[in-house]
Formats: C-alpha cells, sequence, structure tokens
C-alpha cells in the first residue's frame, strides 16, 4: 500500500447554535486554515472529498454550495459522501492509492441546530419496520445502555463517570462546546431523558466543521515535519435490523481494528466517536484498550458532536497529537448508523 | 416551500422551512407478505441459513446474505429483552402517553422486533417480562398494524 | 378491503427545520426589499458576482466589496416550460432565464414576461419588473419578472466567459 498521512488538521469551535453564519460561511475559515497548515498549495491538492448530510441541513444537493469553500475553477477531482468525513477520509485515501495524485483534502461539516437530529436520525432506519414508528436516536441508545447494564457490570455510575472525565478533559479543549467539573455522584441523581439515559449522557448539538489535508509519501514529508501516517485504516458494519444484533458488543469496531493492525503496536491514545457515554465503554471492550491508553483527551463526542464531522474529528484529534510529538502511535475511530452499528478505524503512528 | 417571515431586528435573516416527502415503498414479496400476514393479525418471521427464525423477515441473511424463503409463523407474545422508558413522548412516538421502547422476542422468534410498550409506568417494565401484542383496530398494512404491545397478565 | 397482497407502503417523511441565511445572503436579500440588487466583486479575481456569496467560488478570497446592480440586463440563455410546475402558480408555457445584469460577471435567473414566448432570443435586452414598493420583502419575488426594454439586441459573443 501507498503510505499516506495526516500533514494538517483544523476544525472550527463547535456551538450549540450558529445564528450568524450559515454552513459555507463556518467551513470556509477551517479550510483555509488546513491549507495553510498542510503546505500543499490550494490548486495543487490532487482530490476533494467530504462528508456531509442533506436531511440535516433540510435541502437537497447541500454539499455543492459547500465548494464556494474549496475554489473548484478550474474543475477539480471531487466526491462527497453522505454520511461522518471520516468516510470522505476513507475515500481520499483509498483515492491516494491509485498513484496518480498525492495529495487530498478532506473536509466534514454540518448544522446540527437547523433542524432536530434527534427526528432526522430516524430517517437512516430500516423504512418499512423501524422508520415509521419514529424511534429517535436517543431511544435506540437507550434500549442499547440498558441491555449493557444488564449484561455487563457496568452502572449508571459508570456512564456518569465517562461523563465526568470526558467534560474535565474538555476544558483543555479551545474547540468543545459542553466541558466543566461534574460529580459522577451528582450527575446520576439528574433526571432521566429516555431511561437509562440522563441528558449529559447524550451528545450536545452542535454546528461546527473540520478539514484535513492528507499526502503521500514524500510530499508528506516534504511539507510536514512529523506526518501522522496511516497505519491502517478499515470500516465494518453490523445487520440492519437492531433485534438481529447484540447491541452490547461491537464486533464491527473489533473486525475494523483487526484489519487496520491496531493491535500490532502499543497505543498511545485512542479517540472515540462515542456520542453516549456508554457507547465508550462498549467500545472499550470491543477494541481491547487497557489502562494505559488515553481515551478521548478532547473530550469527545460528549463535549462536542457537530454530526457529520465529529469522527473526523477524532482522527484529526488523534493525528494531531502524533504531529505534534505527544504521541507514537494513536487511534482514532469513527462511527455511524443506530448503537454502533458501523464503525471506522485509523490507526495512526509517527515514523 | 419557504415562508418568509423575517425578524427585522435580527441581522441575519431565518426563516422555518418544512420539508416533506410522500414517499410510496415497494414492499417486495418478503415484506408485502409479512404487512399482509399483520393485516389478517398474523405475524411471520423467516427461516435463516443457520436456521433461527428471524421477525421481521428479511430478503436474505444477515451473516451468509443467503436469499431466503421459508416463512415461519411465530407467537403473538414474547419476552422483552430490553427496553427504555419515554416519559416525555415525541409528536411522531408511536403512544402519547409515557410509554417504554422494546425489543421482543416473539414465541418462536429468535431475534427481537422493535415496538412499543404500552404500560403503566416504567416500574412495571422488566426485561424478561412478557408482553402480547394488541392490533390496531382499523389496519392500515404496516408496522403500526401492531398498535402497540401490553403487558401480559401475570398468571 | 382488498384481499390481495400488500405491495406498497406509504412512508410520510415530514421534518421541520430553521435556516439561517448567514450575513452575505441576508445582506442580499435585505436589498431587494429596499429595491436593490446587490452584488460583490471579489479582490483577486475582479468577477463580480450575484447572489453574492461571503467568498469567492474560485479563489475563496474572502469579498467584502458590495455594490449595487443596475436593474437592466441581458439574456444569456433561457428555456420555454411546457410542464407545470407544483409548487409555483405560473401560466404554461412559461419562459425562465439566465440573465447577466450590468455590473455583474454571473448571470441571475428569472422569468420572462410581457412578450409572447417565441419571440424572446438570447442578447435581449430587459429589465427587472417590481411589486410596490409597500409589498417589497427580503427575497426575489419582490422581482415578479423581467420585461423588454425595447433597446437593440446586444451581440453575446461580447460576454466572453458569462458563466454557462
Amino acid at each position: 500500500m501507498r503510505e499516506v498521512a495526516l500533514v494538517a488538521f483544523a476544525q472550527s469551535p463547535s456551538v450549540r447554535q450558529d445564528l450568524r453564519r450559515n454552513e459555507v460561511e463556518i467551513l470556509t475559515p477551517v479550510i483555509a486554515e488546513a491549507i495553510r497548515w498542510g503546505g500543499v498549495p490550494r490548486k495543487e491538492i490532487g482530490f476533494t472529498c467530504s462528508g456531509s448530510c442533506d436531511y440535516l441541513a433540510g435541502v437537497p444537493f447541500s454539499f455543492v454550495s459547500a465548494l464556494d469553500a474549496v475554489g473548484a475553477w478550474p474543475p477539480i477531482r471531487e466526491s462527497h459522501v453522505e454520511m461522518d468525513g471520516a468516510w470522505a477520509l476513507y475515500e481520499a485515501w483509498v483515492r491516494l492509492q491509485v498513484g496518480d495524485v498525492d495529495s487530498a483534502l478532506v473536509y466534514g461539516f454540518g448544522k446540527s441546530s437547523v433542524g432536530d437530529p434527534r427526528d432526522i436520525s430516524v430517517l437512516q432506519l430500516d423504512p418499512y419496520y423501524a422508520a415509521p414508528l419514529w424511534p429517535d436516536s436517543v431511544s435506540l441508545a437507550a434500549l442499547q445502555a440498558r441491555a449493557l447494564l444488564q449484561s455487563s457490570g457496568y452502572t449508571e455510575r459508570d456512564f456518569a463517570e465517562v461523563v465526568a472525565r470526558s467534560l474535565r478533559d474538555a476544558k483543555r479543549n479551545p474547540n468543545a462546546q459542553v466541558s466543566g467539573d461534574f460529580s459522577p455522584d451528582e450527575l446520576v441523581k439528574a433526571r432521566y431523558d429516555v431511561s437509562p439515559l440522563r441528558e449529559h449522557d447524550c451528545p450536545p448539538v452542535s454546528d461546527g466543521a473540520a478539514a484535513v489535508v492528507l499526502a503521500a509519501g514524500d510530499l508528506a514529508r516534504k511539507v510536514c515535519e512529523r506526518p501522522a501516517w496511516i497505519a491502517g485504516i478499515d470500516h465494518r458494519i453490523e445487520a440492519h435490523s437492531l433485534g438481529a444484533r447484540d447491541l452490547t458488543k461491537s464486533p464491527s469496531a473489533a473486525l475494523a481494528a483487526e484489519k487496520a493492525g491496531m493491535g500490532k503496536g502499543s497505543l498511545d491514545v485512542a479517540e472515540l466517536h462515542a456520542p453516549f457515554s456508554h457507547q465508550e465503554l462498549i467500545l472499550r471492550e470491543a477494541l481491547g484498550l487497557g489502562e494505559s491508553v488515553a481515551i478521548n483527551p478532547s473530550g469527545g463526542a460528549l463535549a462536542a458532536n457537530p454530526i457529520m464531522a465529529a469522527g473526523l474529528i477524532r482522527i484529526g484529534e488523534a493525528a494531531q497529537l502524533v504531529m505534534d510529538g505527544s504521541a507514537k502511535r494513536a487511534v482514532g475511530h469513527a462511527t455511524s448508523g443506530p448503537c454502533l452499528q458501523q464503525n471506522l478505524i485509523c490507526v495512526l503512528e509517527a515514523r | 416551500m419557504s415562508d418568509l417571515s423575517v425578524s427585522t431586528q435580527a441581522e441575519v435573516l431565518s426563516a422555518p422551512h418544512v420539508l416533506e416527502y410522500p414517499y410510496k415503498r415497494s414492499l417486495g414479496p418478503v415484506i408485502g407478505r409479512f404487512f399482509t400476514s399483520l393485516r389478517e393479525r398474523r405475524i411471520e418471521g423467516i427461516r435463516g441459513s443457520d436456521g433461527r427464525v428471524i421477525v421481521p423477515p428479511t430478503e436474505y441473511d444477515p451473516v451468509t446474505s443467503e436469499t431466503l424463503s421459508e416463512f415461519v409463523e411465530v407467537g403473538q407474545a414474547g419476552v422483552v429483552t430490553t427496553w427504555a422508558w419515554v416519559s416525555q413522548p415525541r409528536p411522531n412516538h408511536p403512544l402519547q402517553q409515557p410509554f417504554a421502547w422494546a425489543l421482543v422476542r416473539l414465541d418462536g422468534a429468535d431475534t427481537a422486533l422493535l415496538h412499543a410498550v404500552d404500560a403503566d409506568s416504567e416500574s412495571a417494565m422488566r426485561t424478561g417480562m412478557r408482553v402480547r401484542v394488541r392490533w390496531a383496530a382499523a389496519p392500515e398494512g404496516g408496522m403500526r398494524d401492531i398498535e402497540c404491545f401490553e403487558p401480559e397478565p401475570s398468571a | 378491503m382488498s384481499e390481495e397482497s400488500l405491495t406498497v407502503l406509504r412512508s410520510p417523511v415530514k421534518l421541520e427545520y430553521t435556516f439561517t441565511a448567514g450575513e452575505t445572503s441576508s445582506r442580499f436579500l435585505r436589498g431587494f426589499a429596499e429595491g436593490k440588487i446587490l452584488g460583490r466583486r471579489c479582490p483577486e479575481c475582479e468577477k463580480v458576482y450575484v447572489p453574492p456569496r461571503g467568498n469567492c467560488p474560485i479563489c475563496t478570497s474572502p469579498m467584502k466589496e458590495e455594490m449595487e446592480l443596475a436593474h437592466t440586463g441581458t439574456i444569456t440563455k433561457f428555456c420555454i416550460v411546457n410542464l407545470p410546475f407544483a409548487a409555483r402558480q405560473i401560466e404554461i408555457p412559461y419562459v425562465s432565464a439566465s440573465i447577466l445584469l450590468d455590473g455583474a460577471d454571473v448571470p441571475i435567473f428569472h422569468l420572462i414576461q410581457e412578450i409572447p414566448y417565441d419571440q424572446i432570443r438570447i442578447g435581449m435586452r430587459v429589465e427587472a419588473v417590481w411589486v410596490a414598493p409597500d409589498e417589497r420583502i427580503p427575497g426575489m419575488e419582490s422581482i415578479t419578472h423581467f420585461g423588454p426594454t425595447g433597446e437593440p439586441d446586444v451581440d453575446i459573443d461580447l460576454f466572453e466567459d458569462a458563466d454557462a
């Protein structure tokens, strides 16, 4: 495989609702910053790929207007996925394997504040059997959370500990939307949203965008002092039907990690895209992450969840730690679909 | 359709927008048979590659992708395998009083069906409890022909 | 009730949103309420865009320079629509056109009326027709259509790279 690395990462500070700017206006400075740090001139970028969701935006072909942030004239090689930008990164990595271009710009963006993401998420479900009941994203996550409580030794207080640690770490993240010091004992006294999940177990609604620049081989070495090399990348998906899955485990995350070679070396840090607190516990087990791995130093999706960018941000945050020398080997994880149905693992390392 | 009702106070304009799509979906032979049976107050699953009975039925085996064709009728009551309590139903939810979502493994089925349980309170719910179908009075040909589930009275 | 097997499921979707126009688009839309058509110029490319965007779509430079555009322009393309479009109550056939306003480098889209559809041609000079001042809203509907000015046609080859 051709060696490909992240050489730049930029994101907007996540906010509950950006009343001033539309998606393109949020995205433009993020892309400009990624291009500036990436060291590859904009017009020399070989491939551009983005992740966003029309239903989130409420507009068909909404991603087309985002090309204003990229400068698509003369015409560029460009693609788009109706998924989190992490999958746009996967497509860009595949594209770079072809060998005719050496760099890619990848971005993910969305304003979750425009509609109601809890209802919009219903549209990704089986349209015959599940969607007509309109089970929103929190309801489905709650079914998974209770299944986890029943089948494991985890408690609701364990969920609260994930929240407390995440929001405490988020204090150091200037792009986090929610942060602070919370006591797990106090958190478990809060009212349920859909039991057994409480509001703090759920992700915030966020408007935001993120971008990365990928470069291959010698170009990466030329533009970046310490590229975050993609040592392995893979994604897997589970069955469509919730009732046919074991919601307490994540076999697709485990398989993606195996195929990406995650277990080939020790990990310093793992950025896990766990929009609900209990999902971090499931992922830790599926990925076999021990105590020595720092989990979500950024605060994770509980601190900021710009849907369509949150997974890309996990990979970007992990890569940033490799690029600045804090980590030698890291993993960025992204998820899609209800209850961790689909999972992507990106293993990053310094060389 | 956009209704440009404008706030003249704010610098930036905003407007409400309703997105509506009148989707009409082809069912195909498997889902069509399942919904036709529901209309007749019968529930049918389909036998998977490994012999397990999948409810609701899928066209292909979730593991082997083999085309499936052997329908198996299952019971109209079953066991709750996990549940979640909705104290504040959303407008689109199947019930408009507090209710539980549940995955229900019907008698004779090996996979669980997602639906709502009309229980009096959260304390009435527990994993392992038995629930039975409450049929809709006027079936329309879809999942809501099962109006919801209700707790089976204990023996 | 039919005894036949079910073959179709109606599954309507209805979702509600609140759109935010963003700063640049808001100024553009507010312009209509004041009887103005606003454009912006890119400092690098020097092209004038309408509707204006915050950034130039070619070089992405921020476009801060705003100007009023003329209400007159030239038809660069048009089409005659014979199918009714459910969302609009327009008598068919009607004509939709790309109109390059004087001073702009990209055309806008609008209706052409006040002239039989088979007499419309590329290069024809047209002018915006507005609703009464007290009926104008922050939106392009403040202009009901473009109608002929009566000026001689313009040679379209003069517009070397008027947007396709």
